[in-house]
């Protein structure tokens, strides 16, 4: 068992980096919240700016936050954002691309048609029309059901030219000719087929997700109480940080963010790997 | 047929313009509110220098866009002044309008966008094609997971790692804005190498984490290419090496590359507002950022209007021009 998990990640790394990094942050999360008092994540619980030192290990920023509370409690929050507007969107996506895909006809020509007008849109500047027009500020669900907005037009584009290639398979024709109903092929003979690539298009969802809720919450229009990733560089930018040479304060975010964004991407490429075995090939 | 074509794709463009435009106008009215009226009012009671001004500005909008008129009528108004790209006054810069903000904000943008887009395309497509070529050095290899790595990074992120070593710790390189503090803009060499000298980091950090994505995609087209049966029979022709390389691998693998350099290129108004923000870049993704913190609605809506129309330009563009770039694509199949 063991031998043949080695033996799997030596043929497809990318899969283990990607597990690795993703593990590593959660331990991170785990372990943070045993050590430290997420309490110590809001404004004026400890001395300001200090640079890392045993008591704070990432330091503290100028407005009395423990920046490794901060990473505590915030990581888990830009993680939420992602995942709640990546499922959201790859779900609402799975359902639009299997209903256009397998029935054809007008309802795929309007969701084809959505879905394209709306990738040809620039992303970030539509959200942050939507993020303007909200009264007061966001919370993080509320953050992360904007984000959503515009989550599910890559995935319902690229699912459903998976669906328009896997229903013209055999053992499809075969389950309508015995009478099978529309949601029953789709459920039971194209979804189980797409799963792999389904995982895969939701990772890289909430890969997606969670960069354009730091682009919004670096522009200032995030939930602005919430020690999110994001919301901690906006205040490295507003305090300009680099600058005065506080440089423990963005370093830690930095970091964690290069961690999410790289474990994501690794476990995409993973899972491409095998949801698409024609990509192996050995260069 | 091509006339029809043409037409169709002019349709989806004019389509993309109104949708802007109706965006901008109900989606911050859904609130029951509008913020607009609400931001110019609070404006108007704080008063300031500009006091007169605001006044004027908000009894015009009353009157355009005033309760007493019917929604469809205040919707009306407002697609007629966008069409014109008439997108009012900067409320937190009054005597100016949002057109000469954006016009000013625009060329900063396309220099630095464009400039780095078409070089990392060019560096990253010839990596990749390399990447690919079994003769290629084998050092090139190394290059891979470093090159994957980077483009999984935000610019601005890259760009803060940057500025922390090549203008912080190793005083190189400015660390803000888009030329020196105290310089009058004018045309001569020592300010464009000012400007050269601040659009450095900005550009790099794109430069690096882009040149990866192109580098995987004409990789993965090199893959393809190679495997075709028209390179073996080159090869086993006796052709020499860099002809098979360049006329029959490369000629045929970069047509979507090129494809995707076009859609870049439409994102390039749009693409590294982030990268702006860390930079103080004077350009269009700083005059949002601005906008946002000051709340000036006018200005968010006139950057966001004129992004979504020039990329929808671009796009109806790159329709008409590709069945030229690739006759294998005919007018009719698309």
């Amino acid at each position: 068992m063991m031998r043949g998990a080695l033996r799997y990640v030596r043929r497809n790394p990318s899969l283990a980096v990607g597990v690795a990094l993703v593990a590593a942050l959660s331990l991170f999360i785990i372990i943070g919240h045993l050590l430290v008092d997420t309490e110590d994540a809001r404004p004026l619980s400890v001395p300001a700016l200090r640079p890392p030192s045993w008591d704070y290990p990432f330091g503290t920023d100028r407005q009395g936050r423990d920046l490794f509370a901060v990473m505590v409690a915030g990581t888990p929050l830009t993680l939420r954002i992602g995942f709640i507007a990546g499922f959201l969107g790859v779900g609402l996506g799975t359902v639009l691309a299997f209903t256009g895909a397998y029935y054809r006809g007008l309802i795929d020509t309007i969701i084809r048609g959505i879905a394209d007008i709306g990738l040809t849109v620039p992303g970030l500047l539509v959200l942050i029309i939507i993020a303007v027009s909200i009264k007061g500020t966001l919370t993080v669900n509320q953050m992360a059901i904007v984000v959503a907005s515009l989550a599910w037009l890559y995935p319902t584009r690229t699912i459903r030219a998976q669906v328009l290639s896997l229903r013209e398979r055999g053992y499809v024709e075969v389950a309508r000719l015995s009478g099978m109903s529309g949601p029953g092929i789709i459920f039971f003979e194209l979804m189980p087929n797409l799963l792999p690539y389904l995982a895969a298009t939701l990772v890289g969802a909430v890969s997606s997700a969670i960069l354009a809720s730091i682009g919004l919450e670096v522009l200032g229009l995030g939930p602005i109480d919430a020690p999110t990733l994001g919301m901690t560089l906006y205040w490295v930018n507003f305090n300009a940080a680099m600058i005065n040479g506080w440089w423990w304060w963005w370093t830690a975010p930095t970091v964690i963010i290069l961690m999410v964004f790289l474990g994501l991407f690794f476990l995409t490429i993973g899972l491409d790997e095998i949801a698409n075995p024609r990509l192996r090939r050995s260069v | 047929m091509q006339a029809a074509y043409i037409a169709r794709r002019f349709g989806v463009f004019l389509l993309i313009v109104w949708l802007a435009g109706t965006l901008n106008f109900f989606l911050p009215r859904l609130s029951g509110q509008d913020p607009v009226r609400t931001k110019l009012l609070q404006q108007a009671a704080l008063g300031g220098y500009v006091q007169g001004g605001i006044d004027e500005m908000t009894r015009e909008y009353e009157q355009r866009f005033g309760l007493d008129k019917p929604l469809w009528r205040q919707y009306l108004t407002y697609l007629e002044d966008v069409s014109q790209l008439d997108f009012n006054y900067s409320i937190a810069n009054y005597p100016r309008t949002v057109r000469e903000l954006i016009a000013d904000a625009l060329p900063w943008t396309i220099a630095l966008l464009g400039t780095t887009t078409l070089l990392s395309f060019g560096i990253g497509t010839l990596l990749g094609a390399l990447l690919a070529w079994p003769r290629a050095p084998r050092w090139m290899g190394w290059l891979m997971p470093p090159l994957w790595a980077l483009h999984a990074i935000p610019f601005f992120l890259l760009g803060l790692i940057l500025t922390y070593l090549l203008a912080f710790q190793v005083p190189l390189l400015p660390i803000f804005g888009g030329y020196s503090a105290g310089v009058t803009p004018e045309l001569s060499w020592s300010f464009a190498w000012d400007v050269f000298q601040h659009a450095l980091l900005p550009a790099l950090s794109i430069i690096l984490v882009a040149t990866g994505g192109w580098a995987l995609g004409m990789r993965g087209m090199m893959v393809t290419t190679m495997g075709e049966d028209y390179v073996v029979f080159a090869e086993a022709k006796g052709l020499k090496l860099p002809t098979v390389f360049l006329r029959y691998c490369v000629r045929n693998a970069i047509l979507p590359q090129v494809t995707a350099l076009a859609l870049a290129l439409g994102q390039i108004l749009s693409g590294a507002v982030l990268v702006e923000v860390i930079f103080g870049y004077p350009g269009i993704g700083t005059l949002l950022y601005q906008a946002i913190r000051e709340s000036d609605h006018f200005v968010i809506q006139g950057i966001v209007f004129t992004v979504i129309v020039a990329l929808g330009f671009t796009t109806f563009v790159l329709d008409v021009v590709y069945p030229w770039l690739d006759p294998r694509i005919s007018y009719r199949r698309l």
